[in-house]
């Protein structure tokens, strides 16, 4: 049955009113999945310019975008956008790198798990913000200590997704495989790794949370640029819209993070799909 | 020599077990499970395994199978001793266990692949034998679209692919339901004689050990029965309803004390 769903070959030009009930339901699944945030973003906007709301802490959204809007041709914003991704892009890409091979690695061999558990379980109750002012003695003020900090705190949730995606995949799977002949090597290609992909998933994207997170953190510490340092000096120097417009940079980083990490899980476990 | 012997020679898929015993400890106490089995498996012969749950039906398949060692005695297949996988056996699980992230065909040509065969005329294999268990159609569909008795049939493919001479399979149809379980075994009766495999099947169905097997190894749990051997002498295609087969049923049933 499904079999048939899924094989539809592609509709040559569809009627008219199909075209306005398709966009009649999209408008309705639209509207029930986007309501509540427009209705939000609205009552900020009333509330603020008829004074319900502190109009000097939650100024209009309408000022928060000129704000955003002059940040970004001035080229201002944009300087600070390049400095986070660039610090909270090598520190995710780090703890990947490092992360799933090193996940791979010691949730096949119980022996190394089993030795290394204990004080990668001390390292990750250790919270790396804690440890950022050990990381500024030893690295300085400057990126090389940002990156770092970031990297310690992303590189956790990877490196125990990947472990634990591994350590579950099912045994009896991989005796099957055994049965056919599989040496070890095409066991773990063709078996544990796809089976780790989904969880590995998972892993990273806490990990690219968990970067931002800190980045900002990172950021109002001792910092002269990016979007973190952005969020505090417009605060000290009252600029509530340019807060807001950083802030709202900010969201949007994480949102376009977690899709591009969601639409390249859904191609790549595509077969999880159904389940 | 082989003009001196035409006939007799034996076809490929003997399986000979000699003096098999295996233990387990289980909390700190010796489990005898496999107790100086002997069997003589013609190639091409197709035997039953059954007996009461635990009596170690899974043990002996799994040391047929090289997954497990045997404490002492030998497997023998095609006159040699075996030690550990071998390419002349695949095993068919109660579980289909299929990986979920390949297609049907691509799951039905694994083993091959896995072998060494290309990936090109691996597909094409498998498509075959995708065909002979019915399910062509469903060549690209996942595991996670299709039914249990459409997934086993999936595992069964696999295993056919790799042609091996000996068939373990371990309550295969086990899972399946009352009717898509007797469609099966019509299709693996039909299959095992097309394939001219040696086929050693574990059940707890005495009825499927009847319709399938040549004869049937009844095995027991406590020490002191011996583990027997029933020949069962009937025509094929079998019919199930026929009075032969139903004095069998009743006799075997006897064995394990029903009735
Ligand atoms: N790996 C193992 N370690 C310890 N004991 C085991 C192990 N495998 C099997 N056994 C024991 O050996 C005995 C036989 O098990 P086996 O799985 O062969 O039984 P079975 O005849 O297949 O039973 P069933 O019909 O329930 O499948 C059982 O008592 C079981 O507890
Ligand atoms: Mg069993």
């Amino acid at each position: 049955m499904t079999l048939e769903t899924l094989e539809t070959p592609a509709l040559s030009a569809p009627p008219a009113r199909v075209v306005a009930a398709r966009l009649a339901q999209a408008g309705r699944s639209g509207f029930a999945r986007y309501g509540l945030l427009a209705g939000f973003l609205i009552l900020w906007q009333v509330g603020s310019t008829q004074g319900w709301l502190n109009a000097t802490v939650f100024p209009p959204l309408d000022l928060i975008f000129a704000a955003l809007w002059d940040g970004l041709a001035s080229g201002a914003l944009i300087d600070d956008i390049a400095i986070s991704l660039q610090r909270s892009g090598l520190a995710f890409a780090a703890a990947v790198v490092l992360g799933i091979p090193l996940g791979l690695f010691m949730g096949q061999i119980r022996a190394v798990e089993h030795a290394l558990d204990p004080i990668l379980q001390f390292f990750r109750q250790t919270s790396a913000l804690a440890l950022y002012p050990v990381f500024i003695l030893l690295l300085g003020l400057g990126e090389a200590s940002k990156v770092f900090v970031i990297f310690w705190a992303t590189l956790f949730p990877v490196l125990l997704a990947t472990i634990g995606g591994v350590k579950e995949v099912d045994r009896k799977l991989i005796e099957m495989a055994r049965t056919y002949g599989a040496t070890r090597g095409t066991v773990f290609r063709r078996v544990v790794l796809p089976a780790s992909v989904p969880s590995i998933f998972v892993g990273l994207r806490l990990s690219a949370t968990t970067a931002l997170l800190l980045l900002i953190a990172a950021e109002m510490i001792g910092a002269n640029r990016g979007l973190g340092f952005q969020v505090m000096n417009a605060q000290y120097n009252f600029q509530i819209p340019l807060m807001f417009a950083a802030i709202f940079l900010l969201a949007l980083l994480g949102l376009a993070a977690n899709f591009t990490l969601v639409t390249l899980q859904r191609r790549l476990c595509r077969w999880a799909e159904a389940n | 020599m082989v003009l001196t012997e035409p006939i007799t020679r034996p076809a490929a898929g003997e399986v000979t077990i000699r003096d098999l015993f295996k233990s387990f400890t289980l909390n700190g106490r010796r489990l005898d499970v496999l107790r100086g089995i002997d069997l003589q498996v013609r190639g091409g012969e197709a035997i039953a395994i059954v007996g009461p749950s635990g009596c170690g039906k899974t043990t002996l398949l799994r040391v047929l199978a090289g997954l497990e060692d045997p404490d002492r005695g030998d497997v023998l297949i095609d006159g040699a001793p075996v030690h550990g996988i071998g390419n002349q056996r695949a095993v068919i699980f109660q579980e289909p266990r299929l990986l979920p992230w390949l297609t049907v065909t691509q799951n039905v040509a694994f083993g091959l692949e896995v072998r060494g065969t290309d990936r090109i005329k691996a597909a094409e294999k498998a498509r075959h034998y995708i065909r002979l268990v019915g399910l062509g159609g469903f060549e690209e569909a996942y595991p996670c679209q299709l039914s249990g008795g459409m997934a086993q049939r999936v595992g069964i493919a696999r295993a056919l692919t790799v042609q091996p001479e000996i068939l373990l399979l371990d309550e295969p149809l086990g899972a399946l339901d009352a009717m898509t379980k007797l469609t099966m075994q019509e299709e693996l009766s039909r299959i095992w004689r097309e394939e001219g495999v040696t086929m050693i099947l574990v059940t707890h169905d005495l009825e499927e050990a009847i319709y399938l097997a040549d004869r049937v190894l009844v095995m027991s749990k406590d020490s002191g029965t011996p583990t027997r051997l029933i020949d069962l002498d009937l025509p094929r295609p079998r019919d199930r309803s026929a009075p032969v087969f139903v004095a069998l049923r009743r006799r075997l049933m006897a064995e394990f004390g029903l009735h």
